[in-house]
């Protein structure tokens, strides 16, 4: 069996129709924005008729210099600057690079208009495991986020949202107590303010080192997202490179909308069990986004340049509002150079 | 018993010998009763100490022992009346999965479980079993179906984990247990769950979200198998029994940790040994909670059942 679906479709622009994109550009618009969404910077090649992807570009085996990064994709050398400003998407080949959730914070929600929820909430070693504590304090150096899950209120394009972010760079996004913690507290915070929640996903799955403690996050989550549906509350699931194994099974299958970002890896279980399991090479494109689109799991693929513009319009669609006498002054553009300061819990632009 | 477990050799050797011993006091019609009796003490003794004394690893190797009674062993023993249905009405039918009505005490209620097989070829049919998304939607069927007519749900969890395949992939393995997750936290009718051997990972949770949850003495449940823990924490999956052990995966372990809240007793010697017994100390415990769980008002439960998930996990802050 091979899926050459990645090959066949335009996937990256494929989702966005132009009524979309000009939509999100009046809104930005109406925010006082003026930079585009498809900034040149982030727009994929698909002119040519057949789409680079992560497949079929050869890696350049040129190694990056001190200013440049490598795309993890195709090998592509940017400089530094480019590469942040691009939201580590890659202009040759259109992969999604990971973010972590302060980069993903900062991309995402109006300058100013952030507080977290839940920040003392951090992992403590309940089983005695070894080396959970070292690799903990090893976490704890390696983002600021402070466990596996950055969880915040704020507005989008004006819109007051409470969000989740899961942390790439705390042990793989790993869902242990503390995360299943902060979520759940978050979604009460979003009951209690009646706000819509947004959850991006990106983790290996459960947390073993909490054993079957992380296993019951999975239950918590779910029956917390069952009390926000049953209030009417809307849950947006973005899966990001990578979703799978706990987590897959739990709050990033459970949204009233699922959207994914190009070429993330998304699974149940992990490409190498499945491997061991039926004995075969998986096919090209196995569990990547545009395979559960095709699936039926996933209702789009948004460009990370879009994704605020889509997640403000399917907010407006769930008849949310800015909250407008302050929209003008909180809503501010995405530009480069930005930074998040989370330990003063204050986003701001440098 | 074809199947023995190291740690039963000695308990069985004794067994034969005391066999032995009345055979040839029968045959020469001898009276070695006292013997007898003596070594009976002996292996009462020793079943005792074998018992008591079980690692986590040993524990995963009963968890998983073929003679042990299956869910449709349990539904047999307890239940009246039981009829099976299948299918999950989008796709197919799985077999890893049975679930159905039956009367409990006179009771009718939803009743479902994971289902090994009981031979090589059964288990085939039943993919050893593990689930595919059809078998948890099945499940989900019969459990909304349950909310319905108001029926209490029961369910058996034994499996090593939801099927990891192309097809299950393909079909939402995620999905389907995400479902039932949120499903049963809210379920608008008493949920009880059992424990009866292996309580593998999101295939065991993906129908074990329930008012009360207890394990089989020898059972086991963790977040992933000990040989995968083993294979990406020392990359060798044969340390699979220290992972057992750091993992805290024994019904005493998981009991500890707050997840359960019951044990039941399985007779010295294992589950695999005393089917009868075990069956009806399962019913025995089932009965008298449904019995407690039908006398709350529906409210207090589900805001129990709220509360139960909502405190699980320990952290800082």
């Amino acid at each position: 069996m091979k899926l050459d679906f990645l090959k066949r479709k335009k996937w990256v622009r494929l989702e966005l129709s132009n009524q979309d994109v000009k939509e999100a550009a009046a809104l930005r618009e109406a925010a006082g924005l003026k930079q585009s969404l498809s900034t040149p910077a982030v727009k994929p090649e698909v002119n040519s008729g057949e789409v680079k992807t992560a497949q079929n570009v050869t890696a350049a085996p040129k190694a990056p210099g001190p200013d440049e990064a490598a795309c993890p994709g195709c090998g592509a050398i940017h400089s530094k600057q480019r590469w942040e400003r691009s939201f580590k998407v890659c202009d040759q080949c259109g992969k999604h690079g990971r973010i972590n959730s302060k980069e993903r914070v900062a991309h995402l929600v109006d300058q100013g208009t952030f507080s977290p929820i839940a920040k003392e909430v951090t992992s403590i070693d309940p089983l005695a495991f070894p080396g959970y504590k070292e690799k903990l304090d090893k976490a704890m150096i390696q983002s600021e986020a402070g466990d596996a899950v950055l969880t915040v209120t704020g507005r989008i394009n004006g819109i007051p949202a409470a969000l989740f972010i899961m942390e790439p760079d705390f042990m793989m996004g790993s869902l242990g107590s503390a995360a299943g913690e902060r979520i759940t507290r978050l979604i009460e915070t979003a009951i209690e303010n009646r706000l819509p929640v947004i959850g991006f996903c990106a983790s290996g799955g459960a947390r073993m080192q909490e054993g079957i403690l992380s296993l019951m996050q999975m239950a918590k989550t779910s029956a917390a997202l069952g009390r926000l549906s049953a209030e009417g509350l809307p849950y947006i699931a973005v899966l990001t490179d990578p979703t799978t194994g706990g987590v897959t099974a739990s709050y990033a299958m459970l949204g009233d909308v699922i959207l994914a970002e190009p070429g993330a890896l998304i699974g149940f279980a992990g490409q190498r069990v499945i491997e061991q399991t039926i004995r075969q090479s998986l096919p090209d494109g196995f569990q990547r986004a545009e395979f559960l689109v095709e699936k039926g799991f996933v209702d789009r693929i948004v460009h990370r340049a879009e994704m605020k513009a889509v997640l403000a319009k399917l907010l407006r669609l769930h008849g949310f509002a800015p909250a407008l006498a302050e929209a003008a002054a909180t809503v501010s553009a995405t530009t480069t150079d930005t930074a998040v300061n989370l330990q003063g819990g204050e986003a701001h632009v440098s | 018993m074809s199947h023995k477990l190291d740690f039963e050799k000695p308990i069985f050797e004794l067994e034969e010998k005391i066999q032995g011993l009345r055979q040839f006091a029968e045959d020469n019609d001898l009276d070695l009763s006292a013997e007898v009796r003596k070594l009976e003490d002996k292996v009462s003794e020793l079943r005792r100490e074998t018992f008591s004394g079980l690692s986590a690893w040993d524990c995963v190797r009963l968890a998983r022992h073929p003679g042990r009674p299956t869910t449709l062993d349990f539904i047999d023993g307890i239940f009246d009346d039981f009829m099976e249905l299948k299918g999950d009405r989008a796709y197919s039918d799985d077999p890893a999965m049975v679930g159905g009505l039956a009367l409990l005490d006179g009771v009718p209620v939803t009743v479902l479980g994971h289902q090994k097989g009981r031979d090589t070829l059964e288990n085939i049919r039943r993919n050893f079993g593990m689930p595919h998304p059809e078998g948890y939607r099945k499940a989900l069927r019969l459990m909304q179906q349950a909310e319905k007519f108001g029926r209490p749900v029961v369910t058996f969890i034994d499996t090593a984990g939801a099927y990891c395949g192309l097809g299950a992939e393909e079909r939402g393995q995620g999905h389907a247990i995400a479902s039932n997750l949120i499903a049963m936290a809210g379920l608008k009718v008493p949920v009880i769950s059992v424990v009866i051997g292996e309580g593998g990972s999101g295939g065991a949770l993906g129908i074990g979200v329930a008012d009360r949850v207890a394990m089989l003495s020898s059972a086991v449940y963790s977040v992933i198998s000990p040989e995968g823990l083993s294979s990406i924490l020392w990359k060798d999956a044969t340390k699979a029994s220290e992972a057992a052990a750091v993992m805290k995966m024994t019904a005493r372990d998981i009991e500890a940790l707050g997840v359960i809240d019951a044990i039941i007793e399985e007779p010295l010697g294992g589950a695999h040994r005393h089917q009868a017994e075990t069956v009806e100390a399962a019913g025995k415990w089932i009965k008298q909670t449904l019995g407690e769980l039908r006398a709350m008002p529906l409210e207090t439960l589900l805001e129990a059942r709220y509360d139960k998930y909502r405190g699980m996990g320990q952290y800082e802050g």
